[in-house]
């Protein structure tokens, strides 16, 4: 099997007196679809931000491809190939799907002169491979599109950039059912064309079914990660609630001491 | 990431072919249907754009035209730009701090005070010996320390417009008026690092810092003046920023070199576009436009170049106003068609989204005050043009209130994200064009000028206020 791309080990972070992320061990294999799961609260995000360098790290180690990194910046995350569609998708109201989709990383002339027209044509093309339908312009505010248009475009951010490893932080919470077919569909795509995807999910279904390997997430600690098709959902269910499910897990110590 | 690597999946390859997708709205050309369309869509999803000003223009020009049949004559309306100009560079200015949601209430005074070192150094002859001795060391100790704060907030165009104005006060250039002008902006700049600095890295909310520093720039103003004010009328370039005109031949040649750089510009866009197999606007579109935009600029020239004065001849666009239009290009330049312009719309759009993008917060802050500030400066020095003196108050009272107004009616937005420079210059019409018409009849007092002010930004507010939430119900 392949190295893993994405190595994180003993990860802590803290806001202030609370202990948020635990030593997490976490890694992330090219061509792969790593699903993380856990309980609201449980620490997901607050992992995705890490890596993104908007949170900045008490401990542990990145390592990308081998090589330890340091992410301080989120523009080092960005340098690095790995890109981000965060929960709360992040996207500014007032500039339209274009310039969102571009923000940070405009293409431009004269180093910097604005290419409008060549960065519609590209957000075109991503929105259109990703069958989205009810935009009619990508020249539309941000402000004036629905919750799942929006996560549709914050998806398209991410999609755009020819990264390397893409973090997915509940991608489909606000699509309907043809867009959530599209996105899972997406999601696999973007594995088997070799990067590294993490999608974090609260449906146990979607994550059976486009995940390879699953890690689950209780009160701050990976209780297990493991593969898809050794596992049951009703087993993930478990290591979500309570840290353990028969021989998989936090040793009891663990899981009861972490309450 | 290695530069061999495609950067986005669309020149990779990586997406899979698109099914004809939606975009009904996106259409290949547009064609000058399309455009009225758009802005017709505009209107109404609550984005009004410069129609109330320029509404608000005509009704209040229609008013005035009948308290005084002098108010559309040529030489009032000449006048106009004079009047309003210091205000329009204020609001050009403050509309970059707008559009980040903070406010620079010292602007106005901060101009003030760089006018006031200008006309001291133009006036005594060296900053050194014009100056209090604790007040010139005082001014350079804060441009150096403003350098160094650009440095370290990587803003370096900024630490090199302050190190300009350094070196000229340093070799005493600042006893000639143009340099000494020059220092004053870069004095301005100097004073807007040191703001966004406080807003930015300190965390003192704008509106407070700026308050204090409101106060603090009145002081030092009468302390760089020693209390004497300084006539700048003797001065010829200083008295034309207000009084001047073009001469026929430069007002020609300015509103030519405009209007083709604009179709130049529109049309090279459609047509590059168009090879280029992008979305483009319609030949017709453009030099339907085009024709729209060179006729208003050439009758607006050509009534400018006739003859207004009752003395002596009088004729040419007003010095104030080629500068306000100049700005005015310049900054929406700046604002939407560079990348800079790009991310302070998103950092006064969404600055968690910005700074999530890898976006500089901090550096464009600090950017946008000390811009601000530097227009701030002009509009002081401008200020003290129109007033023919550098005096003990410039720059207090109403001057930044009415800027901001002047911003606020064009269609800025005092909530970040939205606003153009257009808004400024339109806003400082408005402003200048009421004391402008109630002057023409003695027997309205100059009282009736702030309560009509007051309603006509309150109309204002409450027509983008009632756009806004009818656009939100849909
Ligand atoms: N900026 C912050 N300051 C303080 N506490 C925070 C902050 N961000 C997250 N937390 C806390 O960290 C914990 C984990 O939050 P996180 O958002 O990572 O949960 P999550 O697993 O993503 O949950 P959900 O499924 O609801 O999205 C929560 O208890 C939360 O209150
Ligand atoms: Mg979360």
């Amino acid at each position: 099997m392949a190295d893993p791309i994405l190595q994180i080990s003993r990860l802590n972070k803290s806001f202030g007196p609370v202990h948020v992320l635990k030593d997490v061990d976490l890694n992330i294999y090219p061509g792969e679809v790593t699903a993380l799961v856990g309980d609201n609260g449980a620490g997901k995000s607050t992992i995705v931000k890490c890596i993104a360098g908007i949170n900045n790290i008490d401990s542990g180690e990145i390592r990308f491809e081998g090589r330890p990194v340091t992410i301080a910046d989120p523009r080092d995350a960005t340098a690095l190939g790995i890109e981000f569609v965060y929960q709360d998708l992040a996207l500014a109201d007032n500039l339209d799907i274009t310039q969102n989709m571009f923000l940070g990383r405009e293409i431009s002339r004269y180093r910097s002169f604005l290419s409008d027209g060549e960065m519609e044509r590209q957000a075109r093309a991503t929105l259109a491979s990703l069958s989205v339908r009810t935009v009619s312009s990508v020249r539309q505010l941000v402000a004036n599109l629905s919750g799942g248009q929006r996560q549709t475009v914050a998806i398209a951010k991410a999609v755009l950039w020819n990264s390397k490893v893409v973090f997915l932080d509940e991608p489909t919470a606000a699509l309907g059912v043809a867009q959530t077919r599209q996105v899972l569909d997406l999601v696999r795509r973007l594995a088997d064309q070799g990067r590294g995807v993490v999608l974090i999910s609260h449906n146990m279904n979607d994550v059976m079914e486009v995940a390879d390997r699953v890690a689950a997430l209780y009160l701050g600690r990976v209780a297990a990660e493991v593969h898809t098709k050794d596992t049951t959902t009703t087993q993930i269910v478990e290591l979500i609630t309570s840290g353990r499910s028969g021989e998989l897990g936090l040793a009891q110590t663990v899981a009861s001491e972490s309450i | 990431m290695s530069s061999t690597t495609p950067e986005t999946n669309v020149e990779a390859g990586a997406l899979p072919a698109a099914p004809d997708g939606g975009f009904a709205l996106d259409v290949e050309e547009k064609s000058i249907g399309d455009a009225v369309r758009g802005w017709v869509g505009k209107l109404r999803t609550g984005d009004p754009g410069a129609l109330p000003s320029v509404l608000g223009l005509v009704v209040l020009g229609i008013i005035f035209s009948q308290v005084s049949d002098r108010f559309l004559s040529a030489l009032n309306l000449g006048n106009l730009p004079g009047q309003g100009a210091y205000i329009a560079v204020i609001a050009l200015g403050l509309v970059f701090v707008l559009l980040l949601g903070e406010i620079d209430l010292s602007a106005g005074t901060a101009g003030g005070a760089c006018a006031a070192f200008a006309a001291v150094g133009v006036f005594k002859g060296s900053l050194d010996d014009g100056l209090p001795g604790f007040l010139y060391w005082a001014l350079v100790i804060g441009m150096v320390c403003a350098i160094a704060l650009a440095v370290l907030l990587k803003t370096y165009a900024g630490a090199a417009v302050v190190a300009v104005g350094l070196v000229l006060i340093l070799t005493n250039l600042t006893q000639h008026l143009v340099p000494a002008l020059v220092a004053a902006i870069c004095i301005g700049a100097a004073i807007g690092i040191f703001n966004g600095w406080l807003v930015a890295k300190v965390g003192i909310p704008s509106f407070v810092a700026t308050l204090a520093l409101f106060l603090a720039w009145q002081g030092v103003l009468q302390f760089a003046l020693s209390g004497q004010p300084i006539n700048t009328s003797n001065y010829d370039l200083w008295r034309d920023l207000t009084y001047g005109t073009l001469s026929v031949a430069q007002s020609w040649i300015l509103t030519i070199v405009l209007v083709a750089g604009f179709i130049g510009y529109t049309v090279l866009r459609s047509v590059r576009s168009k090879a280029a197999g992008l979305a483009h606007e319609s030949l017709n579109l453009v030099l339907a436009r085009g024709g729209a935009v060179a006729a208003v600029a050439i009758v607006l020239t050509y009534l400018a170049c006739r003859d207004r004065g009752t003395f002596a001849v009088k004729q040419g666009i007003p010095v104030p106003a080629a500068i306000a239009i100049v700005l005015m290009i310049a900054c929406t330049i700046l604002l939407t068609k560079t990348t800079w312009g790009r991310h302070l719309y998103a950092t006064g759009g969404n600055a968690e989204a910005a700074r999530r993008a890898g976006i500089d917060v901090v550096h464009m802050k600090v950017t946008a005050f000390a811009i601000c500030s530097a227009f701030g400066a002009l509009g002081g020095v401008m200020l003290a043009s129109s007033q023919s003196s550098a005096s003990l108050d410039l720059g207090s009272g109403n001057v930044l209130l009415f800027s901001v107004a002047a911003a606020v009616i064009g269609g800025t937005s005092l909530f970040g994200g939205r606003g153009r420079p257009r808004d400024a210059i339109l806003g400082a019409l408005v402003i200048a064009i009421i004391p402008n018409g109630l002057l023409l009849r003695p027997s309205l007092g100059a009282q009736w000028q702030s309560v009509i002010t007051g309603v006509v930004l309150l109309i204002a507010a409450a027509v983008d206020a009632i756009s806004r939430r009818r656009a939100a119900r849909g």
